[in-house]
């Protein structure tokens, strides 16, 4: 919302504060003020002036040289203004002084422009007359001014004064970021009287007077409200003989300054008033009303509305409409109808001041899609008091302005009066919630400030319906610390029991892997949430694959961003194209990921959100590395026991001969592989890219950060190599299997130092050698003992078609 | 006799003297201490000695013996010494040859920041709670005094799944579903992702992360939540920090403020960075509205407290004075690894 300075003056006449005094206060009582606008900014020593003598340029053809009386002296001006004309008064810059821009209207600049005598064109200039743009401002605040030229000052306006002044320009524009649960002050008095109150001044808000004829509107109108949960109060009254005509000078400025285009008296008399009360109002042409009536019910299914703006409207029977006698007539709350749109023609008009429902207006502008000044306001919630002041000021303005006659009464149904509240107010429990000492008294002048009332029998605040948020004694409390001021609360910290603070388990084990991928060199990436569902057939899942079940978001900002992720695959990779398209050497990266899987589809229940870890790599990576990494992780959050992995994962995006499962304890907890070359091209990643994929919930139940020492042994190991041949087809993790089942007790560990394929072994056949250490813990190892062990491992491996090698 | 030792001290001393290394020290040990050395031999001869002058003789070739071998122990000592110096000397490295480095990974800004707020909280006495991203309307809404069809919900643009389920808009749900755990006292923060269909540009991201604060107790004033927040505004941005508290309305909280922190980059005197104010805006907060513990089936004429809300990127885009929001989400490792 923006308002002239001036206008909320008009209202709080003893204020007297610098634009940024104005701001910073109102911040802190809770207006808040984004930003403000000075309207004689850059404009300095700016006089009135009279044009005495125009001559001929002698050099130029298009300039003119002309004698200005400035009150004190006469100067001479050149200009090239096409409009000037001897006894015209014009604003005039003095040698030295500065305007806001050039006449052109184009982008001003920051320090203005100076402006210094000197000659054109060989004749003395000692000054320049204006435009108004070059006054930093437009045909729209001052739609008096000519099309291109100066602009022209009211005849009766003295010489040689401040021109800045007379033109109204020594004035600021604030904008307001007004809160939704202050419906008030989307409104100049609204934000008048908080300014009234933060500044501690008298508030004088506009008295309305009685206006009309001794006519009655009932013998021109009938009202009827079908719905009055939808509309609790309709007032009506009516104007005749209208007379259409600029409207005066102050109202097109106050309006212009809103931001609001001044049109002729009719339109600027609803559009002043909306700002002015908060209160959107209509006017319809009487005389295209049919039967001279007015009823409010839904409109029907299927019904078409042409607007006044020329577009057709799908209605349903959910949307409130004002109709006439025979047909739809306007959308109520958003926009009038074609039909009774008021011409230049009108002779009698209807206004309207209603009250409508606040959610059922923002349904049915949302639904048809048009969201207006008016619908803005009435979805809210309005006061319906307000109503009844608002049109009576608004005819109130039509007979000041001249603009037509008041005919005498009001329609007014009003089914459901909307009374003050009270509120148990208790000065104690205040201070008990502010941690303040605020007395009684204090507290009460803050009330009397809001025009909030008070009775000190029952000991209640009584709100006025206007100030709606108001509802229970925290409201109460809110509107003392505001005015107290929020700064003059004291700080101070808690007391009470003291709380044991601390990170919940599960993040403990997620820092831990942070802290190993960061040292293994991953770098911690982040992406979104949402993503395409082609992103299934990027990643080649098959068409039954339980990955493409993923939960669909009704409104997402387009397909891209559509479904919630059930892989975090798709992000990692997209990171990994992004930085191999940019040329970055070696990328590892990881993501602590979300991923979403639905119980059922369409979801009844929340999903499974499954964090995972997940680690991406290319470069100067393999499988292997890859794996080293996994592993690093789980040792350090203690998962002792021997991985599995098998190579039977089943994952369409991985490399089918370069994939496996990580088992531990019988239980998937995750998978790892070389990303397989038709996705690393849909990805666009030129080299061969490794991920693997940890699922947290799988694999915490395993972790522990219970330690225990084992002692350093002190007997001595027993050392044997075995080198074997192999059947190809035979994963060393087999024989390690093999070796830890029959090991025994005295195993102590196991290394593989050699594995070879090539011409000196048998083909289908691989050289596999390991190091197998034995060691007990209370006596030196005996050699039978040692080659019992053996003599079962071998036994075991000969029945998988091993050899031991010559 | 006698001038056959005195010519071997003198010969072997003059050699010990002239030795420039180890080995021709080692060379005139063998060859005069030696089995067969020079000294040896003499002693070997001791028979032919008469028997009366042996002890005299004997004490001579020990004296010339020890004198040799103190003698030989000295210069290698010296030369030994003279070795090393050789030895450092050559090994001489240029130190200004590139680091081999070990390349560890750096952390998400994001995450630098959430650490940061997690170490401030949790050594306040918070525990670290989290909730689901995808959320029941009822705990996004209703459950914090939004009822349906509240204009709020529209202000936030929320994705919907349904119209039971949305992509959780802030992080305040956690509030209501730890407050009706019903374990009390509270102090919680809760980090997590929240979503907002704004599209993507440089100040906005329909993905963002916030930080919601809960505290619930008995006698919890207005004024702890301003102590709080200002302890945690110095600690996260350096203790001469200043903080303001403004009026504002969220529907569960009441009173409501925002909080602004004096501009850390010019220390309140206004600049581009907080364009001309001084002053940062950082969070939401407020007093827990009184509907919200009822709704939660906690009693408010017995407990209150504050909740605030932190927007983790803000945080981060502010602290690193990073210009464009979508940096976070394209993880170029060119601008992770500056943090």
């Amino acid at each position: 919302m923006n308002t002239a300075l001036s206008w909320i003056k008009a209202y709080v006449p003893d204020l007297d504060v610098t634009p940024q005094e104005y701001t910073d206060a109102m911040t802190l009582s809770g207006t808040k003020v984004e930003g403000y606008v000075c309207l004689d900014k850059n404009l300095e020593k700016i006089v009135t002036g009279q044009i005495t003598k125009i001559e001929r340029h002698p050099n130029a053809d298009k300039l003119v040289v002309c004698q200005v009386d400035i009150g004190t002296e006469t100067i001479q001006i050149v200009t090239g203004a096409p409009n000037v004309e001897v006894g015209q008064k014009i604003p005039v810059v003095l040698d030295g002084g500065r305007v806001a821009g050039g006449h052109d209207g184009g982008p001003m600049p920051e320090e203005g422009i100076a402006i210094k005598k000197g000659k054109l064109r060989g004749v003395e200039s000692n000054g320049m007359m204006c435009s108004i743009e070059e006054l930093g401002s437009s045909r729209d605040m001052y739609p008096d001014a000519p099309e291109s030229g100066i602009y022209i000052l009211p005849e009766d306006t003295p010489l040689g004064v401040d021109a800045v002044e007379v033109l109204g320009l020594r004035d600021a524009v604030f904008e307001y970021e007004i809160t939704s649960n202050r419906v008030d002050c989307y409104s100049v008095i609204g934000i008048a009287r908080e300014a009234a109150a933060t500044f501690d001044k008298p508030f004088y808000p506009p008295v309305v007077t009685e206006t009309g004829n001794d006519e009655d509107i009932n013998d021109y109108l009938k009202v009827r409200v079908e719905d009055p949960e939808l509309c609790p109060r309709y007032c009506a009254r009516m104007v005749k003989n209208i007379k259409l005509a600029p409207s005066p000078q102050w109202m097109q400025r106050r309006l212009a300054a809103s931001g609001i285009r001044p049109i002729n008296n009719l339109v600027d008399i609803t559009n002043y008033v909306m700002e002015e009360y908060g209160q959107p109002m209509h006017a319809f042409d009487y005389d295209l009303l049919a039967g001279h009536e007015i009823v409010v019910k839904c409109a029907k299914d299927g019904d078409v509305f042409q607007t006044l703006d020329g577009q057709d409207r799908q209605l349903d029977h959910t949307v409130l409409m004002i109709n006439d006698g025979e047909k739809e007539v306007g959308i109520a709350g958003i926009m009038g109808g074609e039909n009774s749109k008021i011409t230049d023609d009108v002779k009698n008009m209807v206004f309207e001041a209603a009250c409508f429902d606040g959610t059922n207006i923002r349904l049915s502008a949302k639904k048809i899609g048009l969201r207006t000044d008016a619908s803005g306001k009435f979805e809210k919630g309005l006061d319906p008091n307000n109503a009844e002041e608002a049109i009576n000021r608004a005819c109130q303005l039509i007979e000041e302005l001249g603009a037509g006659e008041v005919v005498g009464g009001m329609i007014d149904i009003y089914s459901k009066k909307t009374t003050e509240k009270r509120i148990p107010f208790d000065p104690a429990q205040v201070n008990k919630l502010l941690g303040t000492d605020i007395d009684e008294e204090t507290m009460l002048s803050y009330f009397k400030k809001l025009d909030l009332g008070y009775d000190p029998e029952t000991r209640e605040v009584i709100a006025p319906t206007f100030r709606q948020d108001l509802e229970r004694p925290c409201d109460i409390a809110e509107e003392v610390a505001r005015f107290y001021g929020y700064d003059n609360i004291p700080t101070t910290l808690p007391s009470g029991e003291a709380t044991m603070g601390g990170l919940p388990y599960k993040l403990r084990i997620e820092n831990v892997a942070k802290e190993i991928a960061q040292f293994s060199g991953f770098s911690q990436s982040m992406t979104y949430s949402f993503e395409s569902p082609k992103v299934f057939d990027k990643l080649l899942l098959p068409a039954d694959s339980g990955l493409r079940q993923a939960v669909e978001i009704s409104n997402p900002l387009g397909e891209d961003f559509s479904i919630m992720r059930t892989t975090p695959l798709n992000g990692m990779l997209t990171s990994l194209s992004t930085n191999y398209n940019r040329r970055n050497k070696n990328v590892r990266l990881y993501e602590m990921a979300n991923i979403y899987l639905p119980k059922a589809l369409p979801l009844t229940e929340l999903p499974d959100e499954r964090q995972q870890f997940v680690l991406g790599a290319y470069g100067d990576m393999d499988f292997f590395v890859m794996k080293g990494v996994v592993e690093e992780f789980f040792e350090k959050v203690g998962m002792k026991e021997k991985l599995h992995y098998d190579p039977q994962a089943g994952k369409s995006f991985l490399h089918p001969g370069r994939q496996a499962n990580v088992v531990y304890h019988g239980t998937v907890i995750g998978y790892l592989g070389e990303i397989h070359p038709e996705v690393a091209d849909n990805y666009k990643i030129g080299e061969k890219a490794y991920v693997a994929v940890l699922d947290m919930p799988s694999l915490i139940p395993f972790t522990t950060f219970d330690r225990k020492y084992e002692g350093i042994a002190r007997f001595p190991a027993v050392t044997r190599d075995i080198s074997m041949v192999v059947p190809k087809n035979i994963m060393v993790g087999q024989i390690e299997d093999m070796i830890q089942q029959r090991g025994g007790k005295i195993l102590e560990s196991y290394s593989l130092f050699d594995i070879y394929e090539g011409a000196q072994i048998l083909a289908g056949f691989k050289s596999v050698a390991y190091s197998i250490t034995f060691r007990a813990k209370d006596h030196t190892l005996e050699e039978k003992e040692v080659s019992d062990v053996m003599r079962k491992i071998l036994h075991g491996l000969s029945g998988m078609g091993i050899k031991l090698r010559e | 006799m006698k001038e056959q030792l005195e010519r071997i001290k003198a010969e072997a001393l003059q050699k010990i003297q002239a030795s420039g290394t180890l080995d021709t020290l080692n060379e005139i040990r063998v060859a005069y201490l030696g089995k067969k050395g020079e000294l040896t031999t003499v002693l070997k001869s001791m028979k032919d000695v008469a028997p009366e002058e042996r002890p005299k003789v004997g004490q001579m070739v020990n004296d010339v013996r020890a004198l040799i071998e103190s003698s030989l122990e000295e210069t290698k000592t010296i030369l030994a010494k003279k070795a090393r110096e050789e030895q450092l000397k050559a090994e001489v490295i240029d130190v200004t040859l590139p680091a081999k480095k070990s390349n560890v990974g750096h952390s998400h800004p994001n995450t630098i920041a959430l650490e940061e707020l997690e170490r401030i909280f949790v050594g306040m006495g918070y525990e670290v709670v989290e909730g689901p991203e995808i959320e029941y309307d009822e705990y996004n809404f209703t459950k914090l005094n939004i009822p349906p069809n509240h204009p709020a919900k529209d202000e936030q643009d929320t994705f919907y799944i349904n119209k039971d389920i949305v992509l959780r808009t802030q992080t305040s749900p956690v509030q209501a579903r730890t407050m009706e755990k019903g374990k009390l006292p509270i102090r919680m923060i809760s980090p997590g992702r929240v979503f907002r269909s704004d599209e993507v540009d440089a100040t906005h991201s329909p993905s963002f992360h916030q930080v919601e604060g809960l505290v619930v107790d008995k006698n919890i004033t207005f004024a702890d939540l301003k102590g709080t927040l200002a302890e945690f505004a110095r600690q996260l941005f350096g203790e001469d920090t200043k903080v303001k508290f403004r009026p504002h309305h969220f529907p569960f909280t009441e009173p409501s403020a925002e909080m602004d922190v004096s501009c850390f980059k010019c220390g309140g005197k206004g600049c581009r960075f907080c364009k001309g104010s001084g002053w940062i805006e950082i969070l939401g907060c407020g007093m827990v509205h009184p509907h919200v513990y009822e709704m939660c089936g906690i009693d408010p004429e017995v407990y209150t407290g504050f909740a605030f809300g932190v927007g983790l990127e803000r945080i981060a885009l502010l602290k690193y004075e990073i210009d464009d929001m979508r940096l976070l989400y394209e993880n170029d490792v060119r601008f992770l690894k500056q943090f």
